[in-house]
């Protein structure tokens, strides 16, 4: 699945960074991140960390004091994978910001809890996240993101 | 390399050991496994960091618990933390007293909370111990030439 289905002179800039799979990992716990980091680095990703859902909307050009300028055309990343539980924003507001965002809504999010709740569960899925996924996370879930970290092409 | 055999030996069963007694579950497994040459200390880092963040989680718990009037959802936080990492590396004695402390914070239950304080010490205190242990047994077998069985 691609994140970026036109094909112009920004996004062939983009892609020089590689063949790799590009992760945005969001969660407030240090050994968590220090867990899905090297889960999905053994996957051959490359991974980006953020502490927190404010953290991750800047680094996805979101953040409120952001202007888009016409260079952010394509999404930085294939995946967006968090934790529900956060300080501040939760993983399902953040879910709700990228799915509002017209650049980054074709991006899958998967969101991560230690808690199996079927309302919350239900809740993020019809918020358009392609999985949850109950923690801790092991290497048989990540595989199972294998098809949302297709390469560009 | 009969001195590397014994030591082997003794590693497996004192790992076998702190798995039938509860200490550790299939997780820390997931980590061991997680472990490669690209990043050949990748467990000792994980239990690391477990141990630094749990110290600072268990003082921010003793000082909210000394509060006179309690903050619960702040106590409930800190503790949510804690079971989150202390699951994520497989400390499963540590994980399961946080969740009966949880309850107790729902309860708004102080005497709960502090006695779940004491348990949930004394197990990170023996589990910090058992991984030390474990670690200086690999430590020991790789500085006699040998390579730690999986």
């Amino acid at each position: 699945m691609d994140a970026a289905s036109s094909s112009s002179a920004n996004d062939m800039m983009v892609m020089d960074y590689g063949d790799e799979p590009h992760v945005l990992a969001v969660d407030d716990n240090l050994i968590d991140r220090k867990l899905i980091e090297k889960l999905l680095k053994n996957f051959s990703c490359r991974v980006t960390t953020a502490e927190n859902g404010l953290r991750a909307l800047e680094y996805l050009g979101l953040g409120d004091n952001q202007q888009t300028s016409h260079k952010a055309s394509v999404s930085k990343v294939n995946l967006i994978i968090t934790d529900y539980c956060m300080p501040g924003m939760t993983g399902y507001e953040l879910l709700k910001r990228v799915k509002q965002s017209s650049i980054l809504k074709e991006v899958p999010v998967v969101i991560m809890s230690s808690e199996n709740i079927p309302t919350r569960i239900n809740k993020c899925l019809e918020e358009g996240a392609q999985m949850f996924m109950l923690k801790p996370l092991k290497q048989s879930d990540v595989k199972k993101l294998r098809c949302y970290l297709k390469h560009r092409s | 390399m009969d001195g590397v055999v014994q030591l082997q030996r003794q590693l497996l069963d004192y790992t076998t050991q702190l798995f039938q007694e509860g200490f550790l579950n299939d997780q820390f497994t997931q980590l061991q496994q997680l472990q490669d040459e690209t990043n050949p200390d990748f467990v000792v880092e994980v239990v690391s960091l477990f141990f630094e963040d749990s110290e600072r989680l268990l003082n921010e718990l003793a000082n909210t618990l000394d509060q006179q009037s309690i903050d619960f959802r702040k106590v409930d936080s800190h503790v949510h933390q804690l079971k989150g990492s202390s699951s994520s590396i497989g400390a499963q004695r540590v994980q399961n007293v946080c969740i009966a402390f949880r309850n107790f914070c729902d309860a708004q239950n102080t005497e709960g909370c502090l006695k779940c304080l004491q348990q949930v010490k004394n197990e990170y205190a023996l589990v910090k111990n058992k991984l030390e242990t474990l670690f200086q047994l690999e430590q020991q077998i790789l500085a006699a030439g040998g390579s730690i069985p999986m």
